[in-house]
């Protein structure tokens, strides 16, 4: 067979696409189009449209008029709005700093070649398992204060023990802590440990021919080394802790009256209860700015440094 | 079988050309190689052959055909991948017959081509084997006989030997070469390995950074490289370069090296005076291959191509056949090859036989070949 | 890990273990000791509870909590127990998790294979829906749930599950098939498969691992989910996290604990025993979503 000539001679053929070509090229984009159109409408359609209400003064039922700014004016006059907002910052910190330490100790501990390591494991880990509601009202009973922990206390012979922080509308907000820390901390430690299992050997043997003892290699080393893990549970637990909504419900029901209250709570109770729509909506866009604010910086600190690094 | 014709192919992402503007034609029968360093383009090229990536501008024909526009399962290509890509939840049998199933033919014919097939590459006792039970080069083998139950106009194979040790390396070399002269197909080869290249190619291309610098066969690369990168790139040991003067002496043209203290010069063959004369006074690169420096031996005699000096070893590194030594011309490293008995120590001068019929020059700024 | 770090000698290794097992211990006691309460508490009779307190054993074991949470308690308006709002759940926890888990694999698929030009803009558009406060969507959706006439159903459930989970089906998937080769897929095409064949020949046999992760994590938000179903439901389509609450909130009458810890046990048990059954896929898929963040 003789070689084709550039162009004008022989008969060369030159067949085009067909239609199934065509189709099957569009394929990929036809699949994805359904999921594109849900977070198009549904994620950001409906922050917009939340937004929208939130400028309006909607009450029971939505109302489209512009009012500017009058429902985040009411909004922080509202003595209950900024206790919700004290309280996530109480419950959030508290929860973040309890779950990452107990969560680092138990990976720590757990990665000392320990016998019946995965049994121990899945104790740490069931809470997870279980809805929020459930565990809220398995520690309201616990921290009930005539019949549960206080009560046990005094049986054991602690005469004085009191622990009434349920119904006390001061430290009702830690016992949020109490139990949501009970719930995530097994997840914690499920991340640490699998971050420690992955610090290369080598850098640890060099430390310690250079003369390291082990507390030393733990915290020059390995600790530093379990930075990106240490970000990824920050990040998720920030994340449960602005969202933390059925545990408050099932626990204190926001109370005592609504000394526990958190901006989720808050969203609620203005927007389904009291027929507030239009305040509703401005406390929800608050939460959605306030996880933006918090989790957009820290990831982006996050990935600049990762690719620096 | 089928001839190959990339006609002015460019690939453009975005405003990036990766290649731009290849010219190949690859005749019935043949076997083409393209090589060159990590994101010269081979790669790509060979996508766009196989219709896995899109053409720019320019054509691709095979056979009669301009296959811009065709989609890979109708160019009639059969492909063998790097990573050999086996289907991990069929076993060899199904792997090789895959294709054939999806293009409809009939069960028997299915299974005729499989134990032909399978005869061929002697793996009979592995068609029922899974791919996670086979060796590296066993999954090779299965890969190469997928491609040929398709029986192709082309086959394509991209860098398939990159992941075997070096001993299978050179044994499925030799058996690629061996099926490309039993079935005179039509292979276009990606490797960035030059000794892959030299050894299995009837036409090697060498790319660079998009362009194809040369493409000849595997001899006349290795003796004419087009430029300075080819020269480097082919052979190995890699050629050495001098960058040197261009002098006149009794009327006839050569370089001038400094060895040591001293400096000498001689004069360049003669189908290289011509070229040099226009260079008179300018510096070149002079490019000279190790094996043609070697130790001197009784039949240089008075040959005026063989140039005979004497110069100071500073390294030895044996390597059985032969022993590589370093000298210093032009405050240049230079690697010689001689014989493992010469008696070359590190720190004592050595006799050494210069070959000159082989030298080459390139210009120093444009870096192609000009003598 | 830990026997790199070893460098003291067999008596302080002894203490040191010694005190390592002590607090993994009490680490465990602590974890365990609410499920015990409730189980404990749930077989019980209130007379018992009252007289006792929250660790003592029943010193006389009843199932009359149990019925009663099952079949009699009171969620609201109704007084017809659990029963009811656990086949809530069921109906429509099941589509809705298949349906996202389906969604998800095609999705994941499509971005890890058959990438174009925008679709890593897609999926980063995607994921930041894994981020949002599900607050902030409440209102339009109950809006449109009224439009669409599937309010308080169990379709409208099914929906709006399907809608937020699956940013994150997608996510497991895509992160799966990205450690799948390319070439494979190449191979593939050059064989003649298209995009369907591709995907159930090929990669759906490769995908058992990243389902059954998916699957479980699903279905463990899902049936977990309690903010969707007490906005978007009412009376007796509630699923049972919400007729939990009700159950244990209502304030009338006298407080019968033992009711309470039955019906969160029951509440509970079916992520629980998923839970126990597959564990370690349920860890493979909290760390699976956490790699992104």
């Amino acid at each position: 067979m003789s070689n084709p000539s550039a162009g004008a001679s022989g008969a060369l053929m030159r067949p085009g696409k067909s239609l199934g070509d065509y189709v099957e090229a569009a394929l990929p984009k036809i699949v994805l189009g359904p999921t594109l159109l849900i977070a198009l409408v549904f994620v950001y359609g409906f922050i917009l449209w939340t937004a929208w209400l939130s400028f309006t003064e909607s009450r029971l039922l939505p109302r489209y008029e512009l009012a500017g700014l009058i429902q985040y004016v009411t909004l922080f006059a509202n003595e209950r709005w900024w206790t919700a907002l004290r309280n996530l910052a109480i419950f959030g910190s508290l929860f973040i700093i309890v779950c990452l330490l107990v969560g680092l100790v138990l990976a720590i501990l757990l990665d000392q070649r320990i016998r019946a390591e995965g049994f121990l494991r899945s104790i740490y880990l069931y809470p997870m398992a279980l809805s929020f509601i459930v565990t809220g009202t398995a520690w309201k009973w616990i921290l009930n204060p005539g019949l549960g922990l206080q009560h046990l206390m005094r049986q054991w012979g602690f005469e004085g023990f009191t622990f009434e922080w349920i119904v006390t509308p001061g430290m009702s907000i830690y016992t949020v802590v109490i139990a949501g820390a009970w719930q995530s901390s097994g997840f914690v430690m499920a991340l640490f440990l699998a971050g420690l299992r992955g610090i290369d050997e080598s850098i640890i043997k060099a430390a310690q021919v250079d003369g390291a003892g082990p507390v030393r290699i733990y915290t020059s080393i390995i600790i530093p080394s379990l930075r990106p893990v240490f970000f990824s549970s920050l990040i998720i637990l920030a994340h449960i802790a602005i969202k933390s909504f059925d545990l408050v419900m099932a626990l204190t029901g926001g109370g005592p009256g609504f000394s526990s209250d958190l901006p989720a709570t808050f969203m609620y109770t203005f927007a389904f209860n009291r027929n507030l729509i239009g305040l509703g909506a401005a406390s929800a866009m608050m939460m959605l700015m306030t996880v933006f604010a918090i989790l957009v910086p820290l990831m982006y600190s996050e990935t600049r440094r990762h690719r620096r690094g | 079988m089928a001839d190959l014709s990339i006609r002015n192919v460019i690939k453009r992402y975005g405003s990036v050309e990766v290649l731009k503007g290849i010219d190949i034609e690859v005749k019935d029968g043949e076997f083409l190689i393209l090589v060159g360093p990590s994101g010269c383009g081979k790669s790509t090229l060979l996508n766009m052959i196989a219709g896995l990536d899109t053409i720019s501008s320019g054509e691709i024909a095979i056979g009669r055909r301009i296959v811009n526009d065709l989609s890979p399962k109708d160019r009639d290509i059969a492909m063998v991948f790097q990573s050999y890509a086996l289907y991990p939840n069929m076993s060899v049998r199904n792997n090789i017959s895959f294709g054939l199933k999806i293009r409809k033919v009939a069960k028997e014919k299915q299974d005729e081509i499989v134990t032909r097939v399978a005869k061929t590459l002697q793996m009979e006792h592995l068609l029922d084997r899974m791919p996670s039970q086979l060796s590296g080069g066993q999954r090779q083998r299965v890969a190469m006989g997928r491609a040929l139950a398709r029986d192709p106009a082309l086959f394509l194979f991209d860098e398939p030997l990159s992941n075997l040790d070096a001993k299978l390396r050179v044994e499925m070399r030799t058996e690629i070469k061996l099926l490309h002269e039993r079935l005179k197909a039509t292979i276009v080869y990606v490797t960035h390995d030059q000794i892959e290249a030299m050894t299995l190619g009837d036409r090697i291309a060498v790319m660079k950074d998009g362009v194809v610098r040369q493409l000849a066969s595997p001899q006349e690369v290795y003796d004419n490289p087009a430029d300075l990168f080819v020269a480097g790139f082919i052979g190995s040991p890699s050629m050495n370069f001098i960058r040197c003067p261009v002098v006149e002496q009794a009327g006839r043209l050569g370089v001038q090296l400094k060895e040591g203290s001293e400096t000498f010069a001689f004069p360049a063959p003669a189908p290289l005076q011509e070229p040099l004369r226009a260079r008179l006074g300018q510096e070149v690169i002079m490019g000279i291959r190790p094996e043609q420096i070697t130790d001197k031996t009784a039949f240089s005699g008075d040959n005026p191509n063989v140039l005979n000096r004497v110069a100071k070893v500073e390294v030895v590194q044996p390597t059985g056949p032969d022993t590589l030594i370093l000298i210093h011309l032009n405050d240049v490293p230079v690697t010689c090859r001689v014989h493992p008995e010469a008696s070359a120590r590190p720190g004592l001068p050595l006799a050494l036989m210069f070959d000159l019929s082989k030298l080459v020059f390139f210009d120093p700024t444009t870096e192609k070949r000009i003598a | 890990m830990a026997d790199r770090v070893q460098t003291q000698t067999a008596g302080a290794d002894w203490t040191r273990r010694a005190i390592v097992y002590g607090l993994l211990i009490a680490f465990a006691l602590y974890y365990l000791m609410p499920l015990f309460v409730m189980v404990v508490t749930s077989l019980k009779s209130l007379d018992e509870i009252r007289s006792g307190n929250l660790l003592a054993l029943p010193a006389r074991v009843t199932l009359e909590a149990w019925g009663k949470a099952w079949a009699s308690a009171c969620t609201g308006v109704q007084c017809d127990g659990l029963k009811g709002n656990f086949w809530n759940s069921v109906r429509f926890v099941v589509p809705a998790v298949v349906i996202s888990t389906l969604v998800g694999s095609f999705n994941g698929y499509v971005l890890t294979m058959w990438r174009f030009r925008g679709s890593d803009a897609l999926f980063t558009m995607l994921l930041v829906g894994c981020f949002i406060p599900f607050q902030v969507v409440l209102l339009p959706m109950a809006q449109t749930l009224g439009i669409l006439g599937i309010a308080n159903s169990t379709t409208g459930l099914v929906f709006v599950h399907v809608v937020y989970g699956l940013a994150f089906t997608t996510l497991f998937f895509r992160n799966f098939y990205v450690t799948v080769p390319a070439d494979l897929t190449r191979a593939a095409r050059i064989d003649g498969a298209g995009f369907f064949t591709i995907f159930w020949r090929i990669i759906l046999p490769l995908s058992p691992p990243i389902i059954v992760v998916c699957v479980i994590w699903q279905f463990t938000q899902i049936w977990n989910d309690f903010l969707f179903g007490v906005v978007f439901s009412s009376g007796q389509q509630q699923p049972i996290t919400v007729a939990l609450n009700n159950l244990v909130n209502t304030s009338t009458g006298v407080k019968e604990y033992n009711v309470d810890m039955a019906a969160a046990i029951i509440a509970g048990l079916p992520t629980l025993f998923v839970y126990i059954v597959a564990g370690k896929y349920f860890m493979r898929g909290l760390t699976a979503g956490a790699v992104k963040g």
